[in-house]
């Protein structure tokens, strides 16, 4: 007991001040790119060139933050000539096509469905479903019920039973093992639902595309409500999601 | 011995250098190294000119390698030499229609075509989604009853799913099935341009990326004849390093949890989110990845992020003292952590565990002392003082390797190299016909990958072996005649990977 109490003094209370203080992530941080539109197509056709997930559309020099797995690489063409990735971790969105950026994200408080406010804004009950994902989206999700991220004091919490939960949270590129357990989690979940997409595997297969073993695409299954970019993402980026989206 | 070839880790040979013998001889020789002490490192079949190739690379204290032709059905050394074996055969037979005969339990791995359009050896139509045709251990009797978990389970974890044949509360066998991460990540990787390897290889299993990625990097080093400077190799040992504390840290709490030992569960859930944060410092991302790449590392270490990993761990590691005294001081979490999910070391030498779980257990194998690679040639080796092969060894293990680790990474702060430059991606050209093996000790065990080239120098087989895939047989061994209610806590003293054993 007097050991319980010691440690229970020198660890103190670490629990993260977010979202009423703001917190920044250390510079190496890859999150929400800058782009310069200006850039010559020249050097934007190489960093498309050597982009692993194919996600720079050279044309309308855009990046796709659902296929995009923060890698770096194309940081690195002409010092950044074309993109710098910023601390900058709010990268949720409400539609797919917004994932496809220039640099900038809708306001995700804005698109949310007020609805989903009324049903789930003071209580969130999700079930992750994991299908196919490496365990980094699930680690990093995971992450959020410890004491310095502490979920439940904003009333979200990640439940056992999908009879329990107001909607799934999914991760993985939805291996075709997976296609029946998922529908069949989303099916045993009461209606009204949400789902939410969790990393560049569960919106575009990550870095999984074009493997015949994966379906890829959330969406083309189940309706997605929210995206969640990142491999895996941050779980800021995922606090920040679900904050802005339901409260 | 005499039919072996010697080889080293790492090192890239021409394929003709590999011994290929008759199978006869081949089995004999298998089997007599295997008597001998000798454990499976890979196992695997490529296919040549429509010519089956069995490519066996062993190791005893030194990494051997030795090849066979084989025809769509061969002997199975399964139940005739070791267990060791018989995943490694059902793979072979899932992966290339090609029946391993007398295999005492054949029954498909992952539940997928197989590569060569060849007739299925299971009789599955994959057109039809999971479950196939296939079925499970059973256990006759009045009073026995079946449990069937997953392969969706109650938490935030991967998908799998458990079938325990119990008498009352007793588990009498636990048969473990996997195949829904199955991502096709061998079957692709050959006919992908080399972009996308560093990404997909570092998503083989996220808890891992950092072992993976070095696997991947160091093949394709041996391959394309790149050197890593001394600079990287610190950064690239130090990240092996943060990687094994952070889930060490974060199972020791997940065990502690599992007990009903709540303070325990929460300090160390927060102290593994600051060893990944560390990992973000090294190369901006929580799991390392994008950090490793063919060559050397993306981020210089520089002398900011030196201070700051030196700062975290002399804060840090006092609580991680504290917070260890305090779980493994209380009575009650020794009282379900003794004697819980014992294999004894005969067993564990016979199934070949591998990492942790093999040295709870009495098997010292540890990949950085007998195959140091990186900067393990340098640095000291860790013993164990606690090997039952109970819950309480492998959570001790770990206790004594987060300690291990840690001075592991302040001896390597202390090293004053730096990296000379960044190393990104690039098309390198690979030998052709060539042959490498790496392997690297990874938190969980053993991660090894195989690599042969073509006579055009593409990449014509990507082998991957996950530690997990030696080890899950030890978590159903561990099972046997244990209380149902035990499950969790001596699935997590394991904490095997799904994904990197579904590829």
């Amino acid at each position: 007991m007097l050991k319980v109490l010691k440690n229970k003094l020198e660890q103190g209370n670490k629990t993260s001040s977010y979202p009423k203080e703001p917190i920044s992530l250390y510079h190496r941080f890859r999150g929400l790119p800058v782009i310069n539109s200006e850039c010559s197509s020249e050097i934007v056709t190489k960093c498309a060139r050597l982009c692993p997930q194919d996600a720079i559309d050279p044309e309308a020099k855009t990046i796709d933050l659902g296929r995009c797995s923060f890698c770096g690489q194309c940081e690195k063409v002409e010092n950044g000539a074309f993109v710098k990735f910023s601390e900058n971790f709010d990268l949720g969105t409400e539609n797919r096509e917004d994932l496809i950026t220039d640099g900038t994200l809708p306001v995700l408080a804005d698109h949310s469905k007020q609805h989903f406010k009324k049903l789930f804004g003071r209580s969130l009950q999700l079930r992750q479903v994991s299908a196919g994902g490496c365990n980094s989206c699930e680690a990093d999700t995971n992450v959020l019920t410890t004491p310095f991220f502490d979920l439940s004091r904003f009333g979200i919490d990640f439940v056992a039973s999908p009879r329990h939960a107001d909607g799934i949270h999914v991760t993985g590129p939805i291996t075709r093992n997976m296609k029946q357990a998922l529908l069949d989690t989303y099916d045993a979940v009461p209606s009204p639902k949400v789902v939410i997409a969790s990393g560049c595997c569960s919106i575009s297969g990550g870095p999984f595309f074009g493997s015949e073993e994966i379906i890829g695409d959330l969406n083309s299954l189940i309706p997605v409500d929210l995206y969640i970019p990142g491999c895996p993402p941050h779980p800021l980026t995922t606090l920040h999601a679900l904050l802005k989206y339901f409260k | 011995m005499d039919n072996f070839l010697q080889i080293e880790n790492g090192k890239a040979i021409p394929r003709a250098a590999i011994p290929e013998v008759s199978f006869d001889l081949f089995f004999k020789s298998i089997s007599q190294f295997v008597k001998d002490d000798g454990f499976i490192v890979q196992f695997f079949v490529y296919e040549e000119a429509n010519v089956y190739k069995l490519l066996a690379v062993v190791r005893n204290s030194n990494l051997y390698a030795i090849s066979t032709e084989i025809g769509t059905r061969f002997q199975s050394f399964t139940r005739s030499v070791s267990e060791k074996f018989h995943m490694f055969e059902r793979e072979i037979a899932e992966q290339f229609g090609l029946k391993p005969d007398g295999h005492p339990w054949l029954k498909m791995v992952r539940y997928h075509k197989n590569f060569t359009g060849k007739e299925d050896v299971f009789g599955n139509n994959y057109d039809h989604d999971i479950p196939g045709n296939y079925s499970y251990f059973q256990v006759n009797g009045e009073s026995i009853h079946e449990v069937g978990v997953g392969p969706v389970h109650a938490g935030i974890i991967e998908p799998g799913h458990f079938r325990f044949q119990c008498a009352g509360e007793e588990v009498l066998h636990l048969e473990i099935q996997l195949g829904y991460q199955h991502r096709g990540i061998e079957k692709m990787l050959p006919a992908l341009p080399h972009k996308r390897y560093p990404i997909i290889c570092e998503s083989i299993a996220g808890d891992t990326t950092i072992a993976h990625s070095l696997c991947f990097s160091q093949a394709f080093e041996g391959l394309g004849g790149l050197t890593v400077d001394k600079g990287a190799k610190i950064v690239r040992s130090m990240a092996l390093e943060l990687e094994r504390l952070c889930n060490h840290i974060g199972d020791l709490g997940a065990l502690s949890g599992d007990v009903a030992f709540n303070p325990p569960a929460a300090y160390f859930g927060r102290i593994r989110g600051e060893f990944l944060n560390l990992l973000q410092v090294l190369g901006g991302n929580r799991f390392g990845k994008g950090l490793v790449r063919p060559g050397g590392v993306t981020h210089v270490m520089g002398d900011e992020q030196r201070r700051l990993i030196r700062d975290k761990l002399a804060e840090i590691t006092p609580e991680i003292e504290h917070i260890s005294d305090l779980l493994f001081g209380a009575p009650t979490v020794l009282a379900r952590f003794e004697h819980t999910g014992t294999v004894e070391h005969s067993v564990a030498k016979e199934l070949g565990l591998v990492g942790y779980a093999g040295r709870a257990c009495g098997i010292p194998y540890d990949a950085r002392v007998t195959f140091p690679n990186e900067c393990y040639g340098e640095l000291p080796a860790n013993t164990n003082s606690v090997t039952n092969g109970d819950v309480n060894s492998r959570a001790t293990v770990r206790r004594e390797e987060i300690m291990h680790s840690l001075t592991l990474i302040n001896i390597l702060l202390d090293k004053t190299e730096t990296t000379a430059e960044e190393v990104h991606m690039q098309e390198c050209s690979l030998s052709p016909d060539s042959f490498v093996v790496t392997v690297n000790e990874g938190w969980r065990g053993e991660v090894s990958h195989c690599l042969l080239t073509d006579n055009d120098g593409k990449v014509q087989r990507y082998k991957v072996k996950d530690p997990s895939f030696h080890n899950w047989t030890g978590l159903a061994m561990s099972l046997r005649n244990q209380e149902i209610s035990d499950f969790p806590l001596c699935n997590k003293s394991y904490n095997l990977s799904y994904c990197g054993f579904d590829l």
